[in-house]
């Protein structure tokens, strides 16, 4: 078990390597640098001044050593595009808990609602409630969240001032953002939880329905258990080993945020960063953000493995059938 | 046990052919029998039948060319219902309905072909990595881990501004992006399947290794890989429509419903919000056909599984 814990923790930092040095190649292969983009007119002496400034003129292996060098510090130089330029740790800093913020609530929403839904449409099957779950978790998956995003923000938003664009304090919630359940969070949140939604109703649906059909219910039931015990000690225990292996991996995405989110409702997260760094060639913020969400990523996949275990026994861990 | 349930929970056809009096019924004719009784299965299938019939002859169909400006009518047209353009003109002065009806040429391209590329990447690779196990396993799962370790948005916009805007470019990003899935899938149930009595059976009788990948065990997982196709699909038009939202996918004279609810939700959304409402419309309806076909193909090709569902 350790001996499989250190194994992998080894492969992931082997991974983030890997995945630096294909971005930090990438990154530089993107016609047009930091500097010599847009309007910004510098004269060729300059420019030169500048990438000498930044290191950007010396040779790509070098400068990928020096990335390495800084990035085992938790250093990885200062944006080139955030106005002062600020070192890029602090800007996620400043901005990841904005998203943590709205993934959280939003992973909240969904599973608790979710799997309430699931719970109830499973016992009711075919049942109005039934139908009615099936058809919002059908829009959830049918329509993309920056659709949802707009018409909610059309019916709702402008007129009572909810979410409104810009009108976001810039700053986390320790430095005067919003509060926890502040109602600017609630039309993000309840677009970004739709999907999520949608996808843990319908398995916990489908994965209710099949511990309902199981013989250890019938057996439960014929001993005279009563319909809450047979719920809570027979069904919905058995009913969360399928969910977690499905329900686990949307954690992270919903913790890094998404971008489309972000962008229509003004929130100053993280998630603009993943579109606006690479439109300003803003190579360090690049860097930072990809090696923070493929550890993230990493560790909490590793974590969902972890939890296969506890949750069921008979899941062993690195055995060749494991992955 | 009588012949017809022995023939319809087998996945062999072999064995059907031998069992005396059997009606004509395989796996697949079992398959496409329940598909057709499954009625929200079939209006999928149609809805998607008349968005194919909108991309294919969306030249026939729509009343005017894609980029034709109509400039002296400006002023009144932006509001639609109007006697020479139905649904009115876009930000740009072109016939709506013109756009929109182009809009399902765009969506049906990249969500036909990024799955098909994805597929015909991942499919070969996950079942040679399953079927070989050892060290190229070991490669391409390595791969595998490495490719997920990268946000697929994140490095779609990076080979995005390598490469440069455009429909063909936008499909071949996001094959790039989604051959992970298939390959797991394939490899998955290649690792199921190398150790079946079936497969030993042909290995002993002599098979080579081409005839049981593709003979024996491919046929097999075949009933999956249809489903996950179905599902990819919406993915990828979700995506193009993400990307195109964000003004990075479709390059201008192309239509695309992303781009087009992109280009809605500006200043003017108050007041003309039929911009972005009809191809949000468009898009929902296109994600809700596949994903009732994708359903109901799943039930129809895996009824043990779909009887709890």
């Amino acid at each position: 078990m350790t001996g499989y814990f250190i194994r992998r923790i080894i492969s992931l930092f082997f991974v983030m390597l890997v995945v630096s040095a294909i971005v930090f190649v990438l990154m530089n292969s993107i016609p047009g640098g930091p500097f010599s983009l847009g309007e910004r007119g510098y004269s060729a002496d300059a420019l030169a001044n500048l990438e000498r400034k930044y290191g950007l003129d010396k040779p790509l292996a070098e400068r990928y050593l020096n990335f390495l060098i800084g990035a085992v510090r938790l250093d990885f130089g200062n944006s080139f595009a955030v106005a002062g330029n600020p070192p890029v740790t602090q800007v996620i800093l400043r901005t990841w808990p904005i998203t943590l913020h709205v993934g959280v609530l939003t992973i909240g929403l969904s599973f608790t609602l979710g799997i309430l839904m699931g719970i109830v449409s499973a016992y009711r099957r075919n049942s109005f409630l039934d139908n009615a779950v099936t058809f919002t978790a059908t829009l959830g998956i049918t329509l993309p969240n920056f659709i949802i995003a707009t018409f909610l923000l059309l019916i709702f938003g402008y007129q009572n001032g909810w979410g409104t664009p810009n009108q976001w304090i810039i700053g986390p919630l320790w430095e005067g953002g919003p509060a926890l359940l502040s109602r600017d969070y609630f039309l993000p949140v309840i677009t970004y939880a739709l999907a999520p939604l949608a996808l843990v109703a319908r398995y916990t649906r489908s994965s209710v329905s099949d511990a309902l059909g199981a013989d250890y219910v019938r057996t439960a039931r014929s001993k005279g258990l009563t319909d809450r015990a047979v719920m809570f000690r027979h069904v919905l225990r058995n009913a969360l080993i399928p969910m977690v292996t499905v329900l686990l991996p949307q954690i992270p995405n919903l913790l890094t945020g998404s971008l489309f989110i972000e962008v229509v409702f003004g929130i100053p997260g993280l998630g603009k960063f993943f579109v606006t760094s690479i439109f300003s060639r803003d190579y360090p913020m690049i860097m930072g953000l990809v090696l923070l969400v493929a550890f993230f990523w990493g560790i909490m996949y590793l974590i969902t493995d972890l939890l296969y275990t506890m949750i069921d026994p008979r899941i062993r861990l690195g055995g060749s059938a494991a992955r | 046990m009588n012949n017809s349930t022995v023939s319809s929970s087998s996945p062999s056809e072999q064995i059907v052919e031998l069992t005396p009096k059997t009606v004509k019924r395989s796996l697949w004719w079992d398959a496409v029998r329940r598909f057709r009784r499954n009625k929200l299965a079939m209006l999928g299938l149609i809805m998607l039948l008349i968005l194919l019939v909108l991309a294919i002859f969306a030249d026939v169909i729509a009343p005017y060319e894609v980029d034709k400006v109509f400039l002296t009518l400006r002023a009144n047209t932006l509001p639609f219902v109007n006697s020479a353009h139905v649904l009115g003109l876009d930000g740009s002065s072109r016939d709506y309905l013109t756009r929109l009806i182009f809009g399902a040429r765009t969506s049906m391209l990249v969500g036909l072909m990024v799955p098909l590329i994805s597929f015909a990447i991942g499919v070969p690779l996950g079942a040679l990595a399953g079927y070989l196990g050892g060290k190229f396993d070991f490669i391409v799962m390595r791969i595998v881990e490495i490719a997920t370790a990268i946000p697929p948005l994140l490095f779609a916009l990076f080979l995005l501004s390598i490469v440069g805007n455009g429909i063909w470019n936008v499909i071949a990003v996001l094959a790039v992006t989604a051959w992970i899935e298939p390959t797991r899938l394939t490899r998955a149930q290649f690792i199921t399947y190398r150790e079946r009595d079936f497969v030993t059976a042909a290995r002993s009788l002599g098979a080579q290794h081409w005839r049981i990948i593709f003979i024996h065990i491919l046929r097999n997982t075949l009933s999956p890989l249809i489903v996950a196709f179905t599902f990819a699909v919406p993915l990828a038009i979700f995506a193009e429509a993400g990307l195109s939202f964000l003004g990075i996918g479709i390059t201008e004279p192309t239509a695309s419903w992303g781009k087009m609810v992109g280009s809605g939700i500006g200043n003017f959304i108050r007041v003309y919000y039929h911009i972005a409402l009809f191809p949000t419309i468009m898009v929902a309806l296109t994600m809700l056909s596949f994903s009732f076909v994708g359903d109901g193909l799943q039930e129809a090709l895996d009824p043990q599984r779909a009887d709890h569902r």
